[in-house]
């Protein structure tokens, strides 16, 4: 029978799996090379999202580059504006009051549950399961309360400013976070109950695309695709950086329960463990938070020393990391912005030999990929 | 049976005897399944839009609530727009199959219509092969969602064609086998004897359902097989929007696209019907006699519970489609071919050994001579 | 360990390859090598038990005013030390060998260098432009870089 099905003359397929598609996450183009329906070849092409963000910023000033960061990672917004914030503070040796830290580590861990639920509900949407989606939009329509009452707005923030935050938080933020936090916590079991151990989910995703803790390491994934392989590497524990030596939380890490350690399930439960965890950190934050100021002082027309300065942050997406030198003038002399979905995108062509291509939206979503960061 | 009716008729409109009597009895025909088609579009529309408000409470928001009452008028308001679409076929793509391949369709399944035992006396046309006459008549689908992959001249709708072809062929097996209890049973392929065949013991232990445990299990085959075969989630990688951007009907607009969503609708109701006539009793009024009832009454009630039965099916079916996530194709093909179409042969074993082992009788039917 | 015990090991190694220690103003600090010797020191770095550098966490070009340079950015997961090495390349044709093959996380920010500046990276597996189109004319994020007219006969 074999030699019989290898002596029929078949074809490669090269489909275009197209910069306009449901499940791409954005404009990303894969080339598909497939036999039938197993794929032999996939590449990624991507810039089509390109905006020149790092040329733009050698021509404004550091405070004026604060909104640019928000589109870089839009799901994630806080985090990338804060990660910038540090970036500059470590370059300047600005010293930020304590509870401007506070209240960015309050809005980062938001902003890391909204990401990690958009994340949930798109992927659970390409695999067929269109109801948990709008229970992850449900959610997070009230973190995008939550940041209206902060700042005003609802998706690219703008809100934490170099040397501290914009504003105070509001009246009753704290009371109304407490009221959703209690509200959110059981909503994570009930996912679990409702998609995450459902067989038909699991059998779709256990034993895809799995990513050995070397190739892991060595491809340069990073955040909860690294810790899926079961490399417990978490910036916020082993690198601390501004408040979070003080809180108390564990590191998730995938544990192949439902088939080989890093596969897509597993980096899939890590996103959902992880909300758990940072809701943990965001009642010992809002318990501990302290009065004072929320702004350093620091001049109009701002002119660090002259030096070159890496910084990296732990975003939802893995580890955002800004490389920036300063000449001493009021504008960025170089700025690299090191985006953990760029890099993560490496192991993508290796990863995908093999699967079929329902399997390749099944990476493309584990990976949690997203495209305004990949192309800057 | 409509030779009498075109003589009935003729009697009763002395005016009509200069015309040749198969002119009316060919009339007759015609507007019954007229009636029949209007039936299966409106279902159809309504069906869309019970879906999405179904759809809509699953997923914790409104649905359409707009055009009309609480939005009933909203499958009106969708088919207009569809009517009004320009007409776009794309430029290399096979203008004659790609025209013809919605209509495939369509015919595909709201032919089966005519089979479908609404009532005592309601039914279009008695065919005495009646689940042979649908198992077939429903392939023709087969063949114009193939047609519709390929005159696309789009690889993608190639894909979700090949898929479907391979879908809904190998799930034609498990349906036939899981169908055949019923006809054991009943000794006939009529649907109408089927059902008669149920009645009986209060109703509801006069069902297939209840007779063996291998019809009970042959219901739930028959079900996860027909989900299959109507390409609906959690097997529904034709059509997967997320990973073939709609599979096999990528390509069409307007009122071709409008067909195939009616068509599938339409399946969706014939194999409701078909799970509601062959195991769950079809017609039979509890408590009641359908057949011993005065005409009108007897057909009103027989109507209204066999709609209600199917519909309560379709309801079922688009509640799992909003809870479940999709199959791959290979573990798809793999759940037809290693396990429902050797359980349903076992299963077929089985029933013919009770009836061979017990003379044709059900459990509830043995617990019956005992008690009375 | 010490950029300086670092620096002082890549110089018993590699000799003149290890160019000089950049310490003050650099976090972390940089190792200046000379560009043939990239990919070796790379690998004596990633291979080396007490240094162990199996991550990279990124790879930029830079344009300075006289000169080029690609800056590595360094990460030891089991040691958890961090250390920068940078190597400077001239204004004419930048070339030096690629680091794919010691760190695989290189490829996709090489063939970002390449689009953005124009360094080549000799021996890559894959070196095409990735963000801007194929038959893009320049090098963007140079300082000289003068802003095309048209596209394709499209007004930019």
């Amino acid at each position: 029978m074999k030699s019989h099905a290898e002596a029929l003359p078949t074809q490669e397929m090269l489909i275009n799996m197209g910069p306009q598609h449901p499940s791409t996450h954005g404009v990303l183009r894969v080339i598909l090379r497939t036999d039938g329906e197993v794929v032999v070849n996939a590449k990624p092409d991507v810039g089509y999202l390109h905006r020149a963000l790092e040329k733009i910023g050698e021509r404004v000033t550091y405070a004026q580059y604060m909104p640019f960061t928000d589109r870089l990672d839009y799901l994630a917004s806080m985090n990338c504006n804060a990660a910038w914030a540090w970036t500059v503070e470590k370059l300047a040796g600005i010293e930020v009051p304590e509870r401007a830290e506070y209240i960015r580590v309050i809005v980062c861990e938001l902003n890391r549950i909204s990401s990690h639920l958009i994340a949930f509900g798109s992927f659970t949407a390409d695999m067929g399961a269109f109801t948990p989606f709008l229970y992850a939009i449900r959610e997070r329509e009230r973190i995008n309360d939550l940041f209206e009452d902060i700042c005003g707005n609802r998706l690219t923030y703008n809100y934490v400013r170099i040397g501290g935050v914009s504003a105070d938080l509001p009246d009753r933020f704290l009371e109304k976070t407490k009221e959703f936090l209690d509200y959110f916590e059981p909503k994570v079991p009930e996912y679990n109950k409702l998609i995450s151990y459902n067989k038909i989910f699991v059998h779709r995703l256990a034993n895809v695309a799995v990513a050995t803790p070397e190739d892991a390491v060595g491809y340069g994934l990073t955040g909860p695709n690294l810790r899926g392989s079961g490399v417990p590497f978490d910036l916020r524990k082993n690198e601390p950086y501004s408040v979070y030596p003080k809180f108390d939380f564990d590191v998730c890490v995938g544990t192949g329960e439902r088939g080989t350690l890093g596969d897509c399930f597993d980096r899939y439960m890590v996103r959902i463990n992880e909300m758990k965890e940072s809701v943990k950190i965001l009642r010992q934050a809002i318990a501990q938070i302290p009065e004072g100021p929320v702004m350093a002082k620091v001049p109009r027309m701002f002119k660090p020393p002259v030096g070159e300065v890496y910084f990296r942050a732990e975003n939802p997406r893995g580890e955002t990391g800004i490389y920036l030198i300063s000449d001493g003038t009021v504008n960025p002399y170089r700025l690299k912005i090191r985006a953990p979905s760029f890099v993560t995108m490496n192991i993508f062509e290796k990863i995908t030999k093999g699967l079929m291509i329902a399997d390749v939206v099944a990476v493309i979503g584990s990976f949690d990929i997203i495209l305004p960061e990949i192309d800057r | 049976m409509l030779e009498s009716l075109a003589i009935s008729i003729v009697n009763a409109v002395p005016v009509l005897s200069g015309v040749p009597l198969w002119t009316i009895t060919l009339l007759i025909m015609v507007v019954v399944a007229a009636i029949v088609l209007t039936f299966a579009m409106v279902y159809s529309g309504l069906a869309t839009y019970v879906e999405r408000k179904v759809a809509g409470d699953i997923q914790a928001r409104v649905g359409p609530n707009r055009v009309g009452p609480v939005g009933l008028l909203q499958f009106l308001a969708d088919g207009i727009k569809l009517l009004l679409k320009e007409d776009i076929i794309p430029a290399k793509a096979d203008r004659f199959l790609f025209v013809l391949a919605p209509y495939l369709v369509f015919v595909g399944s709201f032919a089966a219509f005519v089979v479908v035992p609404f009532g005592v006396g309601l039914i279009a046309s008695d065919l005495n092969i009646g689940i042979y006459y649908v198992m077939a008549i429903t392939s023709l689908v087969v063949v114009g969602v193939m047609l519709a992959g390929w005159s696309s001249n789009n690889k993608w709708a190639l894909l979700g064609g090949m898929r479907a072809a391979a879908q809904i062929v190998s799930y034609e097996i498990p349906v036939g086998m899981a169908l055949l209890p019923a006809v054991l049973i009943a000794g006939s392929l009529s649907l109408q004897d089927i059902v008669r065949s149920q009645g009986g013991l209060f109703g509801i232990f006069g069902w297939n359902l209840f007779h063996n445990p291998f019809t009970f299990f042959s219901f739930f085959l028959y079900y996860v097989a027909a989900l299959a075969e109507t390409n609906r989630t959690p097997f529904d990688i034709p059509e997967a929007e997320s990973e073939l951007v709609s599979g096999y009907h990528v390509e069409y607009s307007g009122i071709r696209f409008a067909f195939f969503f009616l068509a599938e609708y339409g399946d969706m109701f014939i194999v409701s019907a078909l799970a509601a006539a062959c195991f769950l009793g079809g017609w039979h009024v509890p408590f009641l006699d359908a057949e011993a009832l005065p005409a009108a009454w007897g057909n009103l009630f027989s109507l209204g519970v066999f709609l209600t039965k199917t519909l309560g099916l379709v309801l079922v079916m688009m509640w799992i489609r909003w809870t479940l996530p999709r199959l791959r194709v290979d573990q798809l093909m793999r759940m037809a071919w290693k396990y429902l179409v050797p359980l349903t042969f076992f299963n077929l074993l089985g029933v013919s050994l009770w009836l061979l082992l017990f003379h044709g009788k059900g459990i509830p039917q043995m617990m019956a001579s005992f008690i009375g | 360990m010490e950029p300086k015990e670092i620096f002082e090991k890549i110089q018993a190694r590699f000799g003149e390859a290890a160019v000089e220690l950049q310490e003050e103003g650099f976090r972390p600090a940089f190792l200046v090598v000379s560009p043939e010797k990239v990919r070796e020191i790379g690998r004596f770095l990633r291979d080396d038990p007490a240094m162990k550098f199996d991550s990279l966490m990124c790879l930029s070009g830079v344009d300075y005013p006289d000169r080029f340079a690609v800056a590595y950015h360094l990460h030891s997961l089991a040691i958890g030390h961090q250390i920068g090495v940078k190597a400077y390349l001239p204004k004419e044709s930048p070339s030096l060998p690629s680091v794919d093959d010691v760190w695989p996380a290189a490829n996709f920010q090489e063939r970002e260098a390449f689009d953005l500046f124009g360094i080549v990276f000799e021996g890559s597996w894959d070196l095409r432009r990735i963000l801007l189109p194929e038959d893009w004319e320049g090098h963007p994020l140079r300082k000289d870089y003068k802003y095309p007219e048209s596209y394709h006969g499209i007004k930019i």
